[in-house]
């Protein structure tokens, strides 16, 4: 079965199908959660949410405008950052930093955030030798959910640009990650 | 369309990203149906996408899970324990059920065995105990035996055969003497049992004159397996008699109850 197939027998309420894609998508959804709220058991509460909310809006995916990923994706970074605008979350935390993932990296080379749950081996081998243009652009586009136009603004680029220079970092990415499969 | 060229503009990553305008979205899926390249590389970028997310993922030691959803979509009770319809037979608590009664009984079983082997034990043991006992007497017996016949083969000894007398024809006794230990072993197997207050009294005689001398007596005569008494004897005897005489013995020999007689061979 595969991930269009899943996605359709989700979507008629299919709850071994929903299952699949709650085991495919989980650790994706929970690390772009917790990249803004930055709370290992906020970050799980949110994400469970974020899949009882997208079974029970199931009818308003449609595959013919954007990837189930990125649907759900979008859906995960609105509630979390929901969650960051609430009172009960400024109350908690007052001094957040609005850089999510940049902010992973630094955070753990300084350590002043020793409860930091995330083992950043990882990212690191990822995002080697990608400056730091790129983690701006890839952070703003893919965690903090930026439109096009809003990065554009934001970078002070025109539109192409963003697209180009995006591109050109995910490029960056994908040859890591090809290097670090073989 | 060059393929190629409309990949090179980046747009499909900011399709992965959500970031484009709902008009550009609807172009980019129809284009990807259409090119199967375009496809390829949308999911391409999506696994990169989705590697990088992974990694920041927190490490969790135990996750809420899947059941946790169920419970918030209402599909589950939010219970850990899996509700079964009432009208099903709880055959997993009947048969844990069952397996305990079978456990319990069991454990009865091996229990009272075990008993049962105890006592068995027991028995054994107090027969083996008992066994013991009678191969120790046994071997006694066999000793004593021993040392009797070891006695009467003594190369000193003189054996002097008693003949039954008018009161009993039929009695009959056999004197060992052994001489140098002044030993005399009197066989009476060939008497019959004393009367009750009545005991046998061995004499030694000297015939010229007639000179009876008390060597002892014949005591628990019919308690006594083997028949063979053993007496002390420093008289220069010429002839051994015994009598019959009241319990305790007598001073002088009461000669119409004289049971055997024999003289010592003088060769």
């Amino acid at each position: 079965m595969d991930q269009e197939e899943l996605v359709l027998r989700f979507q008629k309420k299919d709850i071994i199908a929903f299952e699949r894609l709650y085991g495919m998508y989980w650790e994706n959804i929970c690390g772009v959660v917790n990249t803004i709220v930055r709370n290992k058991s906020l970050a799980e509460e949110i994400t469970q949410d974020v899949f009882a909310k997208i079974w029970n809006s199931s009818d308003s995916y449609n595959p013919s405008k954007g990837r189930f990923f990125t649907w759900i994706l979008n859906i995960a970074r609105n509630a979390a950052i929901d969650k960051v605008r609430s009172k009960s979350y400024k109350n908690q935390k007052k001094n957040l930093s609005a850089d999510y993932f940049v902010g992973i990296l630094n955070r753990a080379d300084s350590s002043d955030e020793p409860e930091e749950p995330i083992d950043t081996s990882a990212l690191k081998k990822l995002v080697l030798n990608l400056k730091e243009k790129c983690l701006e652009i890839i952070e703003m586009l893919y965690f903090k959910g930026y439109t096009q136009k809003e990065a554009s603004s934001q970078l002070d680029i025109p539109l192409g640009t963003v697209k180009t220079r995006n591109r050109s970092c995910i490029s960056q990415l994908r040859e890591n990650i090809t290097l670090e499969w073989k | 369309m060059e393929v190629d060229k409309y990949i090179a503009t980046g747009i499909l990553e900011l399709y992965v990203a959500g970031a484009l305008t709902a008009e550009d979205n609807i172009e980019v899926s129809k284009n990807a149906l259409q090119y199967p390249e375009i496809q390829t590389e949308i999911l391409a970028i999506e696994a990169s996408i989705l590697e990088l997310t992974k990694s920041v993922t927190p490490n969790y030691t135990k996750r809420l899970g899947f059941d946790d959803v169920k419970v918030r979509i209402g599909e589950r009770k939010n219970t850990k324990v899996v509700q079964f319809p009432q009208e099903k037979t709880n055959w997993a608590a009947y048969s844990g059920w069952a397996a305990a009664i079978l456990m319990g009984i069991g454990l009865f079983w091996f229990y009272s065995q075990n008993n049962e082997l105890k006592s068995e034990i027991q028995v054994v043991e107090s027969q083996n105990e008992l066994m013991e006992q009678q191969i120790f007497e046994a071997r006694g017996s066999l000793a004593s035996q021993n040392d009797l016949l070891d006695n009467l083969r003594d190369k000193d000894i003189t054996v002097v055969p008693l003949g039954g007398q008018e009161v009993s024809p039929d009695s009959y006794a056999k004197a060992y003497w052994n001489k140098e230990q002044d030993k005399v072993y009197i066989d009476a197997q060939g008497l019959p049992e004393p009367p009750d207050g009545m005991v046998y009294q061995v004499w030694s005689l000297k015939l010229d004159p007639l000179t009876p001398t008390s060597m002892g007596l014949l005591e628990d005569f019919a308690s006594d397996d083997n028949k063979v008494f053993a007496l002390n004897n420093p008289n220069q005897s010429e002839a051994f008699g015994i009598t019959l005489e009241p319990a305790g013995g007598s001073e002088g020999p009461n000669l119409e109850q004289l049971y055997t007689l024999g003289a010592v061979s003088t060769s």
